[in-house]
């Protein structure tokens, strides 16, 4: 079968994106790859954890510590905004699996949307601490910080240029057996992204404001 | 690339049941997030609230525990144990969060500052 053949809502396949082979390597191998990024993820947590609030001698601990720094309101508007975001992708693989084009495309549109506010709200976070004293080089509190939150950043720019490429390049083209594979693996990374997070603003945020 | 993959169209009433069972499922996706977020406030609230943090901190420990596996299952269906290979899914996911957590045991016990 040629994978650009035009379906129906009738004959279109329940899991189209494992139809074909290529969806199904795609499928085990995404996952293959998230759970590496379980690794990496895991190396800069810890890392983080055993350094925070550490820093050279004399560093003080009233203005640059985990108590001092965090604010929980905007880890709560972050957090709540993009588990919405991982809501709102459920909705297109449903709508994929209805075969409705447009429902895929509107609700990964909304997830690019719900994702660049959680990400401008996590560039204002970096802006505020920066300017508060607290750069990437201010201490090893610091580097652990900036790296494990700009990690999951870094994640959250590549899962936004990748979803917007997808929602452009198919356009015109349709929901078929080629593109369904693209647009399952794209959601799944993106949940991915929210499963960081979880632990960020457990882990970073509410143990930090704690101590 | 070519396939033998062949796909029957469904009859009116089957395409009827399907979407309805499509329905089913996303009803149910929404109950996940609403449990999620439910459980994200109760985590924030015993953050704010002026309870012990040696209470505080494995109870939100536990509720993102509780949460990322909703996550894995529910929203990214790795409880679908007809998904192609599925087991190798859930050795390697599993095998990583093994692997995360020697780092944890590591850099919290062995290393010191």
């Amino acid at each position: 079968m040629d994978l650009n053949t035009k379906f129906t809502p009738q004959n279109w396949p329940e899991h189209a994106e494992q139809a074909t082979m290529e969806g199904k390597n795609k499928f085990v191998g995404f996952w293959i790859f998230l759970s590496c990024e379980v690794v990496l993820f895991a190396s800069l947590f810890a890392t983080y954890l055993a350094l925070k609030d550490s820093g050279p001698a004399g560093m003080d601990l009233a203005k640059y510590s985990t108590k001092a720094l965090y604010e929980l309101p905007l880890a709560f508007a972050m957090t709540m905004i993009l588990l919405t975001s991982s809501l709102t992708s459920v909705y297109a693989m449903y709508h994929m699996k209805n075969f409705n084009f447009k429902g895929v495309q509107t609700w990964m549109g909304i997830t690019v949307i719900l994702g660049l506010c959680f990400l401008g709200l996590e560039i204002y976070e970096f802006y505020h601490y920066v300017h508060a004293g607290f750069g990437y080089r201010h201490s090893a509190f610091s580097s652990a910080f900036f790296t494990l939150v700009g990690t999951h950043g870094l994640h959250v720019i590549i899962g936004l240029v990748w979803i917007s490429c997808l929602i452009f390049r198919n356009m015109k083209r349709g929901l078929n057996l080629y593109n369904a594979p693209k647009y399952f693996v794209a959601s799944l990374y993106w949940h991915f992204i929210d499963v960081v997070w979880v632990f960020i603003f457990t882990v970073v945020y509410l143990m930090g404001v704690l101590g | 690339m070519a396939h033998d993959t062949h796909f029957e169209a469904r009859s009116q009433v089957q395409q009827e049941y399907y979407r309805k069972e499509n329905a089913a499922k996303m009803r149910s996706q929404v109950t996940q997030f609403a449990i999620m977020i439910l459980l994200t406030l109760v985590a924030f609230a015993s953050a704010v609230a002026d309870f012990a943090p040696n209470f505080v901190k494995p109870f939100v420990l536990l509720l993102a525990g509780v949460q990322v596996v909703q996550q894995l299952y529910a929203f990214m269906h790795m409880e679908d144990k007809k998904a192609y290979h599925i087991g190798v899914i859930s050795f390697f996911m599993w095998g990583g969060a093994l692997i995360a957590f020697t780092f944890f045991l590591c850099f919290l016990t062995i290393i010191w500052w």
